[in-house]
């Protein structure tokens, strides 16, 4: 008999969530974040929070949201570039900022789901990245040292999941969700399609429902896109 | 002088059959539009996808598929998806070939500057940290000057850098330059551009020999 993480929806989910907590949220952009669960802690009112993310949504989408209703402490992530009000708060002091290397960050948060606690990589070796962090050289290459991340809660978005937390995710919508899923220690999954146990296929599933504490059925997904580029019909490929 | 599209398309000439390639924002972008006739070569968007196609027809967008630059886009038959810890395994771990990206500045030692000017942009890095820090084989593609006229090749970098010693070849509006030793190596002229206007343009050491043949686009 599997082990069943259904919730009843986003309330119960997101139940725990408090004041100064440190919490991931997946996503690349606007793509594959965890909608209903941004707008729940928008309505929980939580403060003081960190916020790990590779993005910051734009204004008034995604962790948009929390920034408007200053509710985020620090943020960290990778490209925060789509955001004045979060440029606004940054530059006057409100906001604290971590930027690290996109490749840094997700592995930062596969390590801290894998228990491992650090790790060495050549990114950032000789920028200010690498201030302050111990630096090895491996094969004559210098390395400096990341530790893992991980969070009191993590915030998925998936396209389907199952009762027992396994998920498959869609296209690039999967991004930094698996990871996060792994160093969450409550983690929480959205989905848009939640399917009866035994129908996902074993072969196929993306993230264990090990690594999955609460899932529910999401609700009016609005899925923004931030740059639509099209080619005219017709067009060559 | 070249333009954006012929820079790119100068630097789809270094891609080679049978690479993976990942493409940054901006003029990098454009090389995919350049590639060789019949030549195998998939591009890799560091959010997740390998054999990446062109932008969707009018009105088949999907939200979930996207680029780096959050730009809708589509996938090439036998293209894969994968998270960010796996895409940054590829990079890091020196699958990818090729990697052109854009850049602020460039100094004559191959340090490369294109993510913060303090106190006026601060977006982050992304994944250009990354990409530098592994690629063997990186290229920069950028105007040979900034918009108030300064050269963007310089002895050292002023900006914060984004990586060391790592760029091997630059492609600008005006020339084909290699760095080793130090120094930038003219490599080739832009059609129309004399080697002095490229002297001029370059702040860092050059060093030219005594034939610099003109690109063939």
């Amino acid at each position: 008999m599997s082990i069943s993480k259904l919730v009843s929806g986003v309330e119960e989910a997101c139940s725990g969530v408090e004041d100064g907590m440190t919490l991931m949220l997946g996503g690349f952009g606007l793509c594959g974040i965890p909608e209903n669960c941004i707008e729940q802690l928008v309505k929980l009112e939580v403060k003081d929070v960190t916020c790990i993310s590779n993005n910051a949504g734009v204004d008034g989408f995604g962790l948009g949201k929390l920034l408007s209703g200053h509710q985020i402490r620090k943020m960290i992530s990778s490209y925060v570039g789509e955001n004045d009000e979060f440029e606004r708060q940054m530059l006057s002091g409100e906001l604290e900022v971590d930027l690290i290397p996109q490749g840094s960050l997700a592995e930062r948060c596969r390590a801290g789901g894998a228990g491992i606690p650090a790790f060495y990589t050549p990114a950032g070796y000789g920028t200010e990245v690498a201030e302050g962090k111990e630096v090895r050289e491996f094969d004559g290459k210098p390395h400096i040292l990341e530790s893992a991340l991980t969070a009191d809660f993590a915030f998925v978005k998936a396209w389907k999941g199952d009762a027992a937390g396994n998920l498959i995710f869609k296209a690039t919508a999967r991004n930094f969700n698996p990871m996060m899923a792994m160093a969450g220690k409550i983690t929480i999954a959205e989905v848009e399609e939640l399917v009866p146990l035994g129908e996902l296929d074993p072969n196929e599933i993306h993230t264990p429902g090990i690594f999955v504490q609460r899932i529910f059925q999401g609700k009016s997904f609005e899925k923004r896109i931030e740059q639509r580029t099209v080619r005219p019909f017709n067009s060559p490929s | 002088m070249l333009d954006k599209n012929g820079i790119a398309r100068r630097i789809a000439q270094e891609v080679r059959d049978g690479w993976y390639v990942n493409l940054g924002i901006g003029i990098p972008t454009l090389v995919a539009n350049h590639i060789q006739e019949g030549m195998e070569v998939e591009f890799q968007s560091e959010n997740g996808i390998l054999g990446m196609g062109p932008f969707p027809i009018e009105g088949s967008e999907d939200a979930d598929l996207i680029n780096a630059g959050k730009q809708t886009i589509t996938a090439m038959p036998g293209a894969v998806y994968f998270d960010s810890a796996t895409s940054f395994a590829m990079i890091r771990g020196r699958h990818v070939q090729l990697t052109v990206l854009g850049a602020m500045e460039v100094s004559a030692n191959g340090d490369i500057a294109n993510w913060k000017i303090p106190g006026k942009m601060v977006k982050g890095m992304g994944g250009a940290m990354d990409l530098v820090a592994s690629a063997d084989n990186i290229v920069v593609a950028m105007m040979h000057t900034n918009r108030a006229g300064e050269s963007k090749l310089l002895p050292t970098c002023s900006l914060p850098l984004t990586g060391v010693g790592c760029v091997k070849r630059v492609v600008t509006n005006l020339a084909v330059l290699d760095i080793k030793d130090g120094a930038f190596h003219l490599v080739e002229r832009a059609p129309g551009v004399s080697v002095q206007e490229i002297i001029d343009a370059t702040a860092g050491e050059l060093v030219v020999p005594s034939d610099v043949p003109e690109m063939t686009l």
